[in-house]
């Protein structure tokens, strides 16, 4: 029961995952201004902004529908949590697994995007309301590629546990080149549930101001900001899960190693992908996911099928 | 969906300044878009009537905070028309000089505010950071990055020496080869491309009947340019380019604005091989003399008009400054019409506008004490269509006609 | 040829480059030499003739007699713009520009500068020059 508490609290749940947010958040922030040529924030910025925003005071608008105000940021938080415990980490073991998880994490992960729009909605201002349907429309155009790419790898491992999934792939690691297009579409779908550039339509303050989160701030503020940077490690961690399953039968330590290269890999490429790149409009997003990501995610699934047939007869 | 408003401005992240947009939109396209100025009011025409010229200059030096040199050169010309002066030759090829740095530093800061704009803040950061170079030049030739202050009624107040024209050399072709490499990113990289080309479409014929001006006029394809076409200081001497472009579209005002650039960067090399020995001054009188004056002038924006009266003191007695930016205003509500919310930002910024050099107020009082009324907008444009009948002017069907002048 | 990405390899060189960033108050911008910055009184040269306070844009500039043949001088920095129209005003050089640019302050009526007059010459009979 301690046990327990202390991986729900501590490690590798709440405390670590914070740590580890404001981590990548860091690095994804220091990355973005190298490659921009600045110099980018110290260390301890994510910190410095997570410990000043929740110092501040929280406002909530009078027009706004108070309880789903205040309670959006921890759902979004405790859902994106809760899914970081189904992942196998740095091992083929997760800390709580079951047949099917596969499809809990994934959906778990949509919860923080529900969130987003549902305090966009209850915000009642303009802004955040347009930023909110915004919200809502990206998530129908990237949630369905994001589906098929995840469930490719499980069908040629023939488990919708991903603990099972690893085991499988461990065993056969040059089967995870096969999923290489998956790997690709999961990577700019993650893109698109960070909200980031070129896909940071939903907030885009140029356009509307700061779109979903508009009217938020203060302590509510910082645990949303504190969720999408888990959210970012919690995907990326799921894609080296599903994806780049390698190094995780070499015990703890060299485990972990590889666990942390790997998401900053992921971390990097991201970050990399909101460098070169301009934000899309609404549409062009749209149409961009429904004509090229879903059919390369579809193309996955087909090439999975046959696989697992030839393969396992 | 229902139509609904949205407010942008007065205070918005993606106005660098004040001003009132308000657009009616039906779920994210744009109906229809109201503009209301006036937020940035400063009263600088009337101040310029109670300073010197040579104070008035300094203060209309500050009209915008970019196109300084712009301002203070159109209104320094109109005085110098009025007191018959001729400023030495060099010192023309020196505000000339000035004048295409002016517009190399503010078409580079347009290009990162456009960046940003599309949240596509790679380009902005990289394209300020290239912008440093002209600024550091700028401070080195004149002693300020911004507000240069380099005229001074009857010429300008610094020489320029031969290390420094050497340098400015130097600058170019660091600047050359940065643009080069823009120019190759506005026509390859796609995201770029989709975000602007197609994006505030405005006619060739909508832009001359609501009199655009500067690259937004260009880029539709109206082939004005007052360096060109009414040359003044040493535009005559050099040759260059007016850049236009038939996109009609922001991507087009890209095009127009980068190859403009390029331009600069020829004219100032020829500046340099051609400009003249000799004095930067000529000895100016305290007080003009009466009389008035116009003068136009070719800013990065567009065309800026002064007009300066004089009454024989040491102050003007009216001074009336036209920023390019009011002329091209007028375009933005056409450009907005069956855009995306998205594009508002940079449908807004591709005329690189600049609210506060725009806000002037008009005040009539009525000295006779007669009696005040309210009259709607729709009864005022009626009242002085009748008026100008009256006096012999038929405004009525304006914009029919000048179609058809335009056809024939 | 269109493509995604097109600024990929700039960015990536510009990753192993020096940051353009300069550490400001770490480390000191230097001004070219002809930078206006603010303004030096030099009281000994001074004749009181006021030409600078008539032309400065923002009347920012006092120069008063405390003396025979002595002035002192009072800037408003806060107000003042930098133009240096002063110095090209001034007949005796009396004025100069600085390359100090460094002028904020935290209480206001620290932005009030004066340049005191040199002390009157210790024979008062001594003729000046
Ligand atoms: S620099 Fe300009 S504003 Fe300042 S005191 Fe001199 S003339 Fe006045
Ligand atoms: S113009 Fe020069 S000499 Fe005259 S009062 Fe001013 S500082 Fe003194």
């Amino acid at each position: 029961m301690a046990w327990s508490l202390f991986n729900l609290l501590i490690f590798p749940g709440f405390l670590f995952l914070f740590v580890f947010g404001l981590a990548m958040e860091f690095v994804d922030r220091k990355l973005y201004a190298r490659l921009q040529n600045r110099i980018g924030p110290p260390w301890f910025q994510p910190f410095a902004d997570f410990v000043k925003l929740a110092a501040k005071e929280d406002i909530i608008p009078e027009e706004a529908d108070s309880v789903m105000f205040r309670l959006m940021p921890a759902f979004a938080l405790a859902s994106v949590v809760t899914a970081f415990f189904y992942i196998p980490l740095w091992s083929t073991q997760s800390l709580f697994s079951f047949n099917g998880d596969l499809i809990v994490v994934i959906y778990l992960l949509t919860i923080p995007t529900l969130t987003f729009f549902l305090a966009g909605w209850h915000s009642t201002s303009l802004f955040s309301m347009i930023g909110a349907t915004r919200t809502l429309t990206q998530l129908f155009a990237y949630e369905v590629p994001l589906f098929m790419a995840i469930l490719a790898p499980a069908l040629l491992a023939g488990t919708w546990s991903l603990s099972e999934m690893t085991v499988f792939y461990d065993q056969h690691p040059a089967y995870a080149a096969f999923n290489i297009i998956g790997l690709i579409v999961s990577l700019i779908a993650l893109q698109g549930k960070l909200e980031r550039v070129p896909f940071d339509i939903p907030e885009a303050e140029t356009e509307i101001v700061g779109g979903t989160f508009t009217e938020y701030s203060g302590r509510f503020l910082a645990m949303f900001r504190i969720a999408i940077d888990i959210e970012a490690v919690v995907g990326a961690s799921l894609i080296a899960a599903v994806f780049l399953p390698f190094g995780l039968g070499l015990g703890a330590a060299w485990g972990f190693v590889f666990y942390l290269v790997k998401v900053l890999a992921v971390i990097a490429l991201l970050a990399l992908l909101r460098t070169v790149l301009a934000r899309l409009r609404i549409e062009q997003m749209v149409i961009f996911c429904w004509r090229i990501v879903a059919p390369a995610a579809l193309f996955q699934l087909l090439i999975n099928l046959i696989l697992s047939g030839v393969l396992r007869p | 969906m229902a139509n609904f408003k949205i407010p942008i401005g007065p205070q918005h992240p993606a106005l660098k300044e004040p001003e009132s947009f308000t657009i009616t939109l039906n779920g994210e396209t744009i109906i229809e878009m109201d503009m209301r100025l006036g937020y940035n009011h400063r009263g600088i025409e009337k101040a310029c009537e109670e300073r010197s010229y040579i104070q008035a200059m300094y203060l209309v030096e500050r009209v915008c905070g970019i196109c300084s040199h712009s301002h203070s050169t159109c209104f320094i010309q109109a005085v110098e028309e009025i007191a018959g002066l001729a400023i030495p030759a060099r010192a023309q090829y020196i505000r000339t000089i000035i004048a295409e740095l002016e517009r190399i530093h503010s078409h580079l800061l347009w290009l990162g505010v456009a960046g940003h704009e599309i949240g596509f803040d790679t380009l902005l950061m990289y394209s300020w950071r290239d912008r440093e170079v002209v600024m550091d030049t700028l401070a080195a030739l004149t002693g300020n990055r911004v507000n240069y202050g380099i005229n001074t009624i009857g010429g300008v107040r610094r020489d320029i020496s031969k290390e420094h024209l050497a340098g400015l050399l130097k600058t170019m072709d660091i600047l050359e080869e940065r643009t080069k490499y823009y120019i190759e990113v506005a026509s390859e990289e796609i995201t770029l491309i989709q975000r602007l080309s197609g994006v505030g479409f405005i006619s060739h014929e909508d832009t001359v009947m609501l009199g655009a001006v500067g690259p937004t006029a260009r880029a539709s394809g109206v082939d004005r340019d007052i360096r060109r076409d009414d040359p003044y200081l040493a535009y005559k001497d050099i040759e260059f380019q007016v850049i236009t472009d038939t996109h009609n579209d922001v991507y087009g005002r890209t095009l127009v604005r980068v190859g403009e650039l390029m331009q600069c960067y020829s004219m100032i090399r020829q500046l340099v091989a051609k400009i003249p020995e000799g004095p930067v001054t000529v000895k100016a009188p305290r007080k003009i003399p009466a009389g008035e004056a116009f003068s136009r002038y070719e800013a990065p924006r567009g065309e800026d008009v002064h007009y300066v009266k004089a009454n024989g003191t040491d102050k003007a007695e009216r001074v009336k400054i036209r920023a390019p930016t009011l002329a091209n205003l007028q375009s933005v509500a056409r450009m907005m019409e069956n855009n995306r919310l998205a594009d508002v930002p940079i449908i807004i910024a591709a005329i690189d506008p600049c609210f506060s050099c725009t806000d002037r107020m008009i005040r009539i009082n009525d000295t006779a004490g007669r009696r005040k009324e309210t009259i709607s907008w729709q009864a005022l444009r009626t009242h002085s269509l009748e008026w100008y009948r009256k006096q012999g002017v038929d405004f009525k069907d304006l914009n029919a006609k000048m179609r058809q002048r335009m056809k024939a | 040829m269109i493509k995604p990405g097109k600024m990929l390899r700039e960015v990536l060189t510009s990753f192993f480059q020096k940051p353009a960033t300069v550490l400001y108050p770490y480390v000191k911008v230097l001004m070219p030499d002809r930078f206006r910055g603010k303004i030096r009184f030099l009281a000994t040269l001074c004749i009181g003739c006021k030409l600078c306070m008539r032309d400065c844009p923002t009347n920012c500039i006092t120069i008063t007699k405390v003396g025979d043949k002595r002035f002192q001088a009072e800037f408003d920095l806060d107000q003042c713009i930098y133009c240096a129209q002063c110095v090209d005003s001034c007949p005796k050089k009396a004025l100069e520009s600085t390359a100090d640019y460094e002028l904020a302050q935290l209480q206001r009526n620290k932005l009030k500068m004066i340049y005191h007059a040199e002390p009157p010459p210790p024979q008062a009979a001594a003729p000046i020059e």
